[in-house]
């Protein structure tokens, strides 16, 4: 290996100032990284348990039962025409994706502590991760909606095709608020009591367990701008081919997520410089 | 990232691959991990951060590093000795982008490796295999170039069969060789080193010093801490002297190194219980140490030699070890309470160690005496670097005269004999 023969890449450290630009150049270098990371990730979720990969699908299916009773028999809450089980599978699908999700991504500096504190790599390469990891089981449970789907005869093609779009909008609703968390989580631990707080909060306020079609006409728009409104109605109009009009949910949601990772992004930069002093 | 490249010197060596200028490192004390400020503290302190402009109560700067100049070319191999707490793991960290600096900039050309501790990433529920992938990505490595170098890493490693089985059933010894081993194979530029030499058996010691030769020789830096100075000597071109986050010294290591040695004569002045260059967790740490010598209060070689230390503290199974080095800051030998014989008094819950040797078997010369504490689990609890000095003359081991002039510092009783021939 010779030095000077070749052009070496010049990098130039000095104090980080109070608006860092995002680089995101530095995190597509590093994207092979990432995919290392959610892999191991993926990997080690399920080593060393008895049922393995069957909790990706057990895990909805048995919320779905308990939804089916509680809000589906007793509270008799509609379904915009579905049977309840079957629209409770199709919210809680990607739900589950979220609230997991949500979790590991502002968990996931602290996780990874000592990688942080010990090498230097594109911090957000860790929460990029840890969200990719999840959304192995988003697929394999999409895979069982598909089934559902075609066995009810409910599948339109040409809705399908929307389907990466969702995929990719549900992992931008998640790495908005999930970046943040992740970066404030670093100083304020507190982050790890209030993340499942508020999970709890944001099921009720997301049309997981009752359609959007109970939400007065007149707020639908401002509901939407939960990011997981889009995402939840997205799957559910995909999927199972109901009538109820998404394209203005969806739209409000994605900027609504758009902006938050935005935000997010801003924040996780200008907090990452100290992050090796504190963790 | 834009910057002018450092120009490369009309001087002799290689292109400028890293320069450091105005370096310094200042860390919030009483705040963050120190002061636990939680969410609570910053809310309460909200309204006056609202009204003045005033830091957070309870903090104050702690300057790490400060005002580092210097220029580290191709080919070198640069060391950087200091006491502990001198700054050398935060300009490691600096260096190595883990950190921010507060002052100044570093510049790099080229890739950088960190190798701060052995093993960073690795997983313990991975196989080694999977583990080589992951830590190689870690370390900035492709894909493509850990593919084309996995064959050199696990011959390094001497993993070999195990490689897919989890590292978790791996020796200590094992796990240890195949960490180094991704790193080494990692060809930076700028490759950063910190004290790994201090694992792994001897043989892997010494393949590992080469491999770092190699790395200087193919045209990279390497900067390497140590409180080594044999190896530092061996290893190392240049040596960097840091006191107080500060540049003490700063030349070709045969000069930086006295330099070094002298900052820790200088420390034996210092009342040992008010030091606070010390490393480990401090739940007992050293207040006091006594040296003596014969009954004319002379160390010498073949005499008495009494070595008291007070500890103080939580003193449940705790152990010293008085840790010897020459002249010239390499390793002599050291005595280890933890290490127990017969002969020893039992220790309970001593708050003084003494340490005896009917015959001391040191060669003339001056000596220096690190004094290491270690608690429950062997966890290191003080580690004082040049806790004193000791002045050995000239006498007899077992009737027989000891000279300077003796090979090597250690004189071992011996007796000769020349049987009348058959």
């Amino acid at each position: 290996m010779t030095v000077g023969d070749r052009t070496l890449p010049v990098v130039r450290l000095v104090p980080t100032g109070k608006r860092p630009p995002l680089r995101l150049s530095e995190l597509w270098d590093a994207r092979e990284l990432v995919f290392f990371l959610a892999q191991r990730d993926v990997k080690l979720r399920y080593r060393q348990t008895v049922l393995g990969a069957v909790w990706v699908l057990l895990q909805p299916l048995l919320t779905v039962l308990i939804f089916s009773v509680v809000f589906g028999r007793l509270a008799r809450v509609s379904s915009d025409g579905q049977p309840y089980a079957v629209f409770a599978l199709a919210g809680l699908v990607p739900w589950t994706f979220v609230s997991t999700s949500l979790a590991t991504t502002s968990l996931s500096l602290v996780t990874n502590a000592s990688l942080v504190g010990k090498v230097w790599f594109p911090r957000l390469a860790v929460p990029l991760a840890a969200a990719l990891a999840g959304l192995v089981d988003l697929l394999v449970g999409l895979g069982l909606l598909l089934v559902v789907a075609v066995v009810r005869g409910d599948l339109q093609p040409l809705r399908l095709l929307a389907l990466p779009l969702l995929v990719v909008l549900a992992l931008v609703a998640v790495l908005g608020p999930g970046t943040y968390l992740a970066a404030v989580n670093v100083r304020y631990r507190d982050v790890r009591y209030v993340v499942p707080f508020l999970v709890q909060c944001l099921l009720f306020v997301s049309p997981v367990a009752y359609p959007t079609s109970l939400v007065p006409h007149g707020l639908r728009l401002l509901y939407a701008v939960n990011p997981y409104v889009g995402v939840v109605e997205g799957f559910r109009w995909a999927l199972l081919g109901g009538s109820q009009p998404v394209a203005g949910l969806l739209a409000v949601s994605t900027a609504s997520s758009l902006v938050l990772l935005l935000l997010a992004l801003r924040s996780f930069r200008a907090r990452e410089a100290t992050f090796a002093d504190v963790l | 990232m834009s910057s002018s490249p450092p120009t490369s010197a009309a001087a002799g060596g290689g292109d400028v691959l890293l320069r450091v200028e105005g370096l310094g490192k200042d860390y919030e004390v009483g705040a963050g991990r120190y002061g636990g400020s939680t969410l609570r503290e910053q809310l309460v302190d909200l309204p006056k951060r609202l009204v003045g402009r005033g830091r957070p109560r309870d903090t104050r700067l702690l300057t790490a590093v400060d005002d580092l100049t210097f220029d580290v070319r191709a080919g070198e191999v640069l060391g950087f000795v200091g006491h502990n707490g001198a700054g050398k793991s935060t300009l490691l960290k600096l260096l190595s982008r883990v950190t921010a600096p507060s002052r100044g900039s570093i510049t790099v050309r080229g890739r950088v490796g960190s190798l701060l501790e052995v093993g960073t990433g690795f997983h313990p529920e991975l196989t080694g295999r999977e583990n080589v992938f992951l830590n190689g990505a870690v370390l900035g490595m492709k894909r493509v170039e850990i593919l084309r170098r996995f064959d050199d890493i696990v011959a390094f490693s001497e993993v070999g069969a195990q490689l897919d089985t989890p590292v978790k059933r791996y020796s200590s010894g094992q796990f240890v060789r195949l960490a180094f081993s991704v790193a080494a194979h990692l060809e930076p530029e700028v490759l950063l080193v910190d004290e790994v030499l201090a694992v792994g058996d001897a043989s892997f010691q010494r393949r590992s010093l080469a491999r770092m030769g190699e790395i200087a020789r193919s045209g990279s830096t390497v900067l390497f801490v140590s409180h080594n100075m044999a190896v530092v000597q061996a290893l190392c071109t240049r040596a960097l002297v840091l006191q107080h986050g500060r540049c003490l010294a700063d030349g070709p290591v045969e000069q930086a190194v006295p330099a070094y040695l002298r900052t820790l004569e200088q420390l034996q002045h210092v009342d040992v219980a008010a030091r606070t260059d010390r490393d480990g967790r401090g739940e007992a740490h050293v207040v006091g140490l006594r040296v003596q010598g014969g009954p004319d209060g002379v160390v010498a070689t073949g005499g008495p030699l009494r070595i008291e230390v007070d500890l103080s503290g939580s003193l449940t199974d705790t152990s010293v070890e008085l840790r010897v080095h020459d002249g010239f800051g390499v390793p002599v030998c050291s005595f280890d309470s933890s290490q127990s014989a017969p002969g020893d008094a039992p220790v309970a819950q001593g708050q003084r160690f003494v340490c005896t040797l009917a015959e001391l078997p040191l060669v003339e010369g001056r000596y220096r005496i690190d004094v290491r504490v270690r608690g429950r689990g062997g966890r290191l609890q003080d580690d004082l670097l040049g806790a004193t000095h000791v002045d050995v003359v000239q006498g007899l081991l077992q009737g027989r005269v000891v000279t300077s002039e003796a090979l090597g510092r250690v004189s071992v009783p011996h007796v000769w004999t020349t049987p009348a021939p058959q």
